[in-house]
């Protein structure tokens, strides 16, 4: 097996004593000296600092980045002015999912597709096919050189801004600003996350990448701030019912199965997947993402059966499940018929060949709350 | 990982666990090497009382945030005793894994002499799991 890629913040995983795994072919830490459950704990009550180096970036440039993109993606990009990120699923012509992805865009023709770390060559290859549709426009994939971290939590906001002279109450919620200098250094900063917190995502060069981490380091000392691993980000994505590649979603599940209609923009024109997906809109699901709760002892895990109430039918399976750290609850996303997919309806999970019995309850699990309108 | 020292007077599994024997009975447990493997216990899947187990067999699960992992018991026996102090707080293996953390109590088996020779005892675990956690 080939040695894993390192981020350029590997040096920093070591030092802060992070338990480094082979996460899809990257060096990277499952957790810290704190655990998971803490790590999570605090990220919700403090603040978490997050390497994702490993994500990619395909920055979009040239005569008509707005017509290509628009093209792969299903939500309405149109609607973004210079500062905007929009969230959007990327599917092929069957409505199943290539990717779920984010489109920054930074200038007036100038556009940042952050896509998720396991399916850059995928992506890569599935845009270019649909680039070759826009001549003029171009494409360049900077995910080798680019690195990305991610400060998140209620404290957030003032160790950022701790670090750097622009005004961060500035940047909304799923908004970018271009150009922050950030402990002397040069960065793209967004208000985005995948924890269900406020918090920021800080773009640098590689070589930038171990000052600004130590700079924020030190800055959320006196407010608790910890490094987070991969475990916790796991947990706090999943807590607010955000959706994984590979778990949530894949070829075979559409976004409407999913439960992200809203990121679906059937009126923006023509769009791959287009046709399915109006199709799908039109003929009623059959399969939806619910949340469910374990009310017998057990934790649903990644692809365990869901059973009919009776536990005789398998009628579907578990997307994700954990035990929940904020929450103290045994938890999962399932896909089920859509005839069952209501909340109080009763279900069983198949653990270990038993059984165990279930509830469908309310999505997201987690939802922050939001003291000031920031 | 933590300085917890494996005990002189249990025997271990190439699985990490480990049994104290006393007379004819024993109680059953998770290594601290097991525990820092697994990370946070959130969750125990005990045996029965009452049950009858043989060396090697699954007596129990014990998850984590992150990972399921079956338990092999050391020696054949019937169990007598589990640790309810574990459903409500399992991370009780995590704090004290070869003390309050133990797993479940039992009965030998007329095979136990010949199981708890199969077994390490500590000096031999302690190399065993100081090599299993260099890979």
């Amino acid at each position: 097996m080939a040695e894993p890629r390192k981020t350029p913040l590997y040096a920093m995983h070591i030092k802060y004593g992070g338990k480094v795994i082979d996460f899809g072919g990257w060096a990277l830490p499952v957790q810290y000296g704190a655990g998971i459950i803490q790590e999570h704990r605090t990220t919700r009550e403090k603040a978490g600092l997050f390497d994702v180096s490993h994500m990619g970036e395909f920055r979009v440039t040239g005569q008509d980045p707005l017509g290509f993109i628009q093209r792969f993606t299903v939500n309405d990009i149109a609607k973004g002015a210079i500062g905007r990120c929009i969230y959007s699923p990327m599917c092929y012509p069957t409505g199943g999912v290539v990717d779920d992805l984010i489109v920054y865009r930074l200038g007036e023709k100038e556009y940042l597709i952050v896509v998720n770390a396991a399916n850059i060559d995928k992506d890569w290859a599935w845009m270019s096919e649909v680039l070759k549709g826009f001549p003029g426009t171009n494409m360049v994939n900077e995910s080798a050189t680019t690195a990305e971290l991610a400060l998140q939590g209620p404290k957030a906001v003032a160790i950022l801004q701790s670090l750097t002279k622009t005004d961060l109450l500035d940047i909304k919620y799923y908004h970018c600003l271009d150009n922050v200098t950030v402990a002397g250094r040069k960065t793209l900063v967004s208000r985005t996350g995948y924890t269900g917190e406020d918090g920021f995502e800080v773009f640098s060069a590689p070589a930038d990448a171990e000052a600004i981490w130590e700079a924020i380091m030190a800055a959320g000392k006196p407010h608790g701030l910890i490094p987070v691993g991969l475990g916790a980000r796991d947990t706090l994505r999943f807590e607010a019912c955000m959706p994984l590649y590979g778990q949530e979603l894949d070829a075979e599940r559409t976004p409407l199965e999913a439960g992200l209609g809203r990121f679906v923009s059937f009126d923006k024109g023509d769009f791959i997947g287009r046709a399915a997906l109006l199709g799908q809109n039109e003929k009623g699901l059959e399969r939806k993402l619910v949340g469910i709760e374990m009310v017998g002892r057990g934790i649903p895990r990644h692809n365990y059966r869901v059973l009919d109430a009776e536990g005789a039918e398998d009628i579907g399976y578990v997307s994700t499940g954990s035990y929940c750290p904020s929450l103290e609850r045994n938890l999962g996303l399932a896909y089920v018929p859509a005839a069952v997919a209501e909340e109080g309806r009763k279900v069983c999970v198949s653990i270990r060949d038993k059984a165990v019995e279930a509830v469908i309850v309310k999505v997201p699990f987690y939802k922050r709350q939001r003291p000031t309108k920031a | 990982m933590s300085a917890v020292s494996f005990p002189k007077d249990f025997k271990y599994t190439k699985t990490h666990e480990w049994i104290k024997v006393t007379g004819k009975t024993a109680r059953v447990g998770l290594t601290n090497y097991a525990q820092d493997q697994l990370g946070e216990v959130v969750f125990v899947e005990m045996p029965e009382v009452g049950r009858t187990v043989k060396a090697g067999d699954i007596f129990g699960v014990v998850e984590s945030v992150k990972a399921v992992s079956d338990s092999y018991s050391p020696a054949g026996g019937k169990v007598t005793k589990v640790n309810d102090k574990l459903s409500d707080s399992p991370e009780l293996i995590n704090q004290d894994p070869h003390g309050e953390g133990w797993l479940f109590e039992m009965e030998l088996g007329d095979q136990a002499e010949a199981d708890l020779a199969n077994l390490m005892d500590q000096p031999a675990y302690e190399r065993f799991q100081a090599e299993a956690g260099e890979h």
